[in-house]
C-alpha cells in the first residue's frame, strides 16, 4: 500500500538580509496510515518549517521551496494552487499549534471557531455544525460542552484552550493531524492530561499523526516512529524503541544522555553537548552536527552523510552518520 | 519551621509570612476589583551557599515571590531579611548596597538583553553604576574575566546580542548577574527558553559558579525535572502557598502532598518502555486550592507538608 505521505528531497530556504538561511535540507521520509510520527528537534532544526512548508503555510518571500515533492494521498502538495490548499487544510490535514492563546480568535465564541471549517468544507448548516461542535468538545474532554461552546477563549484555562485547538484540528476527520509543539506552552500536569487525550483519540479515531516537539519524553510515550532532526536534516529515524535504546546518531545519543535521569546534586554531573546550534546561513555542507560531535571524523566536515539503514538494527532504523557510534562508544569505554 | 533552621545558623535570606495581593481597589462606581492573593503567607529561609528550588505551575506565585524577595515589588505584608537585616520597604538609596549583593536572571535571554548595547557594555554596566572600575582598562579586564567565568570568549565583547544563540545570551546575562560579586541570585526559569542540548550546559554552569564563588540561589522552575541536579532543598508552590518543602531527596523519594506527587509523575520519561505504561497522577488544581487555615506540619527532618 502506498504511504499516506511521502516527502522527497524537500529543501526550503529563506532569503534574509543577513544571507540565505538553509532551513530544511533534502528531507525525505514516509508516513503510513495510522502511524504516529514523532519529530524531535531544537529551534532551527527545520522540524516546524518543513511541516508548514508542506502545506503552503510559510511566507514566500522570504521563504522559498528550493526543490522537493510532498505526495499526500497521491497528489503533490507543492504543485497545488492556493485555492486547492485552502480546500485541503483543515479538511484532509488538521493542525494544532503551540500557543492556544494566539491561535484562537479572542472575539469569536469557541463554537464559531470550531464550526468554521465544518461549514466551509462540508457546507453544514449552523444547527448541524452546532451538534458536531458539542460532540467534538465532549470527545476532547470538555465538560458541560453545550454551555461551554458559547463561551469565548478567555473563559477557558490554558489546558482547556488546547483541547479546543485539538477539537478544531480533528473537526473534519482529517487523514493527517500535524501537532507542532502542541503541549509546550502548558503546565506539566496539564500536558500529561493532553497527552493522555491524544493517545485516547488515536484509539478512538485512528488518525495519522505527526507530533513535532523538542521533548524526547513526550515522543517516547506517543510515537511509533521517531525522527530526529538537526540543522535542517534528518539525523536518525526509526521505531521508537530502537532509536531510544540503541541510538546510532551522536546527536540522538547526546540528547538522551543530557536529560536528567534521576541523578543527584553533587553526585552526578549532567552530560552536556558542547558548542552551540549551527549557523544556518552557512552552506549546508557536511554533517551539521560535526562541530559539536566528539566522534566526528574528517569526512563528516566535508561530505554530507546520507540517511541509510543502521547496521544490525531493526527494519526502518536509519541514520545519517559517517562515524560508527557503537564502535566509538566501545573504544571510549575501553580507554582507562 | 523557622526555629529549626535558625538553631543551626543564621540564614542568608529569610522570608517571613510574605503576602502579595493584587487588585481589591475600589473602582469609580464603588465596586472592588477582584482580590488575587498571588503570594499567600509564604515563609522560608535559604542558608549561605545553598540552592533552594521554588517549583510551581503558572499562577502559583513563584515568580512574584522572587520579585518581591528582591524588592522589585513591595510586599503587601510580611518581612524579608538579608544577612539578618530587615530590608522590607527600604527606600531606594537605603536599598542600593543590598542590590549589589542580590541579583536576578530572567527566563528569556532575548528580552533581557539590550539590543543596542554590545554585550561587553551590558556586562560592565553594573560596574559603572556602582563605580567599581576606576579606569577603562580595568573595566575591560574585569568584563573579560567575567566572560571567561561563564564560558564565553572575551573576543565577543564588542558584539551585539543578535549575533548570539540563546545559550550564549543566557551566559551573557549570567556574567552581568555575577559582575558585582553578589551573594545571592534569584534565577527565574533560566533554562526554560533554551534548547534541550543547551540546558545541561547552563545547569552545569550554575553549579560551577556556586562551587567557585559560594553563591546562594533561589532557583525558580515550573517543573521538577532539573531540580535534583541543582538544589539542596525544594519548596513546591500552589496558588500562592507553599504546600511542601524539604530536602531534595525527601521530596523526590517521599513526596507527601498530592500536588507534589502529580508534578513528579507529570515529567515525561524519555524511555518508551516506561513512558508507555505510566499513568500520571492527576490533580485538579481548582478543586484542591489549599484552605486558608492549613499550616505546614513536619513529616521528617526539615520536611514540611501543608495540612488543613
Amino acid at each position: 500500500m502506498a504511504p499516506l505521505l511521502e516527502v522527497r528531497n524537500l529543501t526550503v530556504a529563506f532569503d534574509t538580509p543577513s544571507g540565505t538561511v538553509h532551513a530544511v535540507n533534502d528531507v525525505s521520509y514516509t508516513i503510513e496510515e495510522g502511524e504516529t510520527l514523532g519529530i524531535v528537534g531544537e529551534s532551527g532544526s527545520g522540524k516546524s518549517v518543513h511541516a508548514l512548508s508542506m502545506v503552503g503555510l510559510i511566507a514566500t518571500p522570504p521563504g522559498r521551496i528550493v526543490r522537493g515533492e510532498v505526495v499526500f494521498n497521491g497528489r503533490d502538495l507543492l504543485k497545488l494552487s492556493q485555492r486547492e490548499l485552502l480546500d485541503l487544510r483543515g479538511k484532509e490535514i488538521g493542525f494544532v499549534f503551540q500557543d492556544p492563546m494566539t491561535s484562537l480568535n479572542p472575539v469569536l465564541t469557541v463554537e464559531r471557531q470550531i464550526a468554521e471549517p465544518l461549514k466551509r468544507h462540508f457546507g453544514m448548516t449552523s444547527a448541524q455544525a452546532r451538534a458536531r461542535v458539542i460532540e467534538l468538545l465532549e470527545l476532547v474532554g470538555i465538560p458541560d460542552a453545550a454551555r461551554r461552546a458559547g463561551q469565548y477563549p478567555h473563559e477557558f484555562s490554558g489546558g482547556m484552550r488546547q483541547r479546543v485547538m485539538i477539537a478544531i484540528g480533528i473537526s473534519c476527520n482529517p487523514k493527517l493531524l500535524i501537532a507542532d509543539e502542541a503541549t509546550t506552552a502548558l503546565d506539566v500536569t496539564v500536558q500529561a492530561q493532553i497527552l493522555d487525550l491524544v493517545r485516547d483519540l488515536k484509539r478512538k479515531i485512528g488518525t495519522t499523526v505527526i507530533w513535532i516537539t523538542h521533548d524526547m519524553g513526550v515522543v517516547a510515550g506517543l510515537a511509533d516512529t521517531v525522527q530526529v532532526m538537526y540543522g535542517g536534516r534528518i539525523m536518525e529515524r526509526g521505531p521508537v524503541r530502537s532509536v531510544f535504546h540503541d541510538p546510532r546518531s551522536a546527536y540522538t545519543w547526546g540528547l538522551l544522555k543530557s536529560l536528567p535521569h534521576g541523578g543527584k546534586r553533587g553526585v552526578t554531573r549532567l552530560y552536556q553537548i558542547p558548542g552551540n546550534p549551527p549557523d544556518l546561513t552557512r552552506d549546508p555542507i557536511g554533517d551539521p552536527f560535526a562541530p559539536r560531535n566528539p566522534f566526528a571524523t574528517d569526512r563528516c566536515k566535508v561530505e554530507t552523510p546520507p540517511l541509510v539503514d543502521a547496521a544490525d538494527s531493526v527494519a526502518g532504523h536509519k541514520v545519517a552518520a559517517w562515524y560508527d557510534l557503537r564502535a566509538a562508544l566501545a573504544t571510549q569505554e575501553a580507554r582507562p | 519551621m523557622s526555629e529549626t533552621l535558625s538553631a543551626r545558623q543564621q540564614p542568608l535570606v529569610s522570608v517571613n509570612r510574605l503576602c502579595k495581593t493584587y487588585g481589591g481597589e475600589k473602582s469609580f462606581f464603588g465596586g472592588a476589583t477582584p482580590l488575587l492573593k498571588a503570594v499567600n503567607n509564604v515563609s522560608f529561609e535559604i542558608a549561605a551557599g545553598e540552592t533552594l528550588g521554588l517549583v510551581g505551575e503558572s499562577g502559583s506565585g513563584k515568580s512574584t515571590t522572587g520579585r518581591v524577595l528582591l524588592q522589585l515589588e513591595q510586599p503587601t505584608s510580611g518581612e524579608i531579611s538579608f544577612k539578618g537585616n530587615n530590608i522590607t520597604g527600604l527606600s531606594k538609596p537605603m536599598l542600593k548596597p543590598y542590590r549589589r549583593d542580590m541579583q536576578i536572571i530572567f527566563q528569556d535571554p532575548y528580552a533581557s538583553l539590550n539590543p543596542r548595547m554590545t554585550v561587553g557594555e551590558f556586562v560592565g554596566e553594573p560596574l559603572d553604576v556602582h563605580r567599581l572600575a576606576t579606569s577603562r582598562s580595568e573595566r575591560e579586564d574585569r568584563v573579560a574575566g567575567l566572560f571567561r567565568k561563564v564560558g564565553l570568549d572575551p573576543a565577543f565583547m564588542k558584539r551585539y546580542p543578535h549575533e548570539f544563540s540563546g545559550g550564549q545570551r543566557q551566559r551573557v546575562n549570567i556574567a552581568r548577574a555575577i559582575a558585582l560579586d553578589p551573594a545571592f541570585i534569584v534565577a527565574d526559569e533560566p533554562i526554560t527558553a533554551l534548547d534541550v542540548s543547551i540546558q545541561a550546559q547552563i545547569v552545569n554552569l550554575f553549579q560551577d559558579l556556586q562551587d567557585e564563588l559560594g553563591l546562594t540561589y533561589l532557583f525558580i522552575a515550573h517543573d521538577l525535572s532539573m531540580i535534583r541536579y541543582l538544589c539542596h532543598r525544594v519548596a513546591v508552590m500552589l496558588r500562592g502557598r507553599i504546600v511542601e518543602v524539604g530536602p531534595c531527596e525527601a521530596i523526590f523519594e517521599n513526596p507527601q502532598h498530592p500536588y507534589t506527587r502529580a508534578l513528579l509523575s507529570a515529567i515525561p520519561v524519555p524511555d518508551p518502555d516506561i513512558e508507555r505504561n505510566r499513568r500520571p497522577v492527576s490533580f485538579d488544581v481548582n478543586a484542591n486550592i489549599p484552605p486558608e487555615a492549613a499550616v505546614l506540619r513536619p513529616v521528617g527532618e526539615g520536611h514540611f507538608v501543608l495540612e488543613a
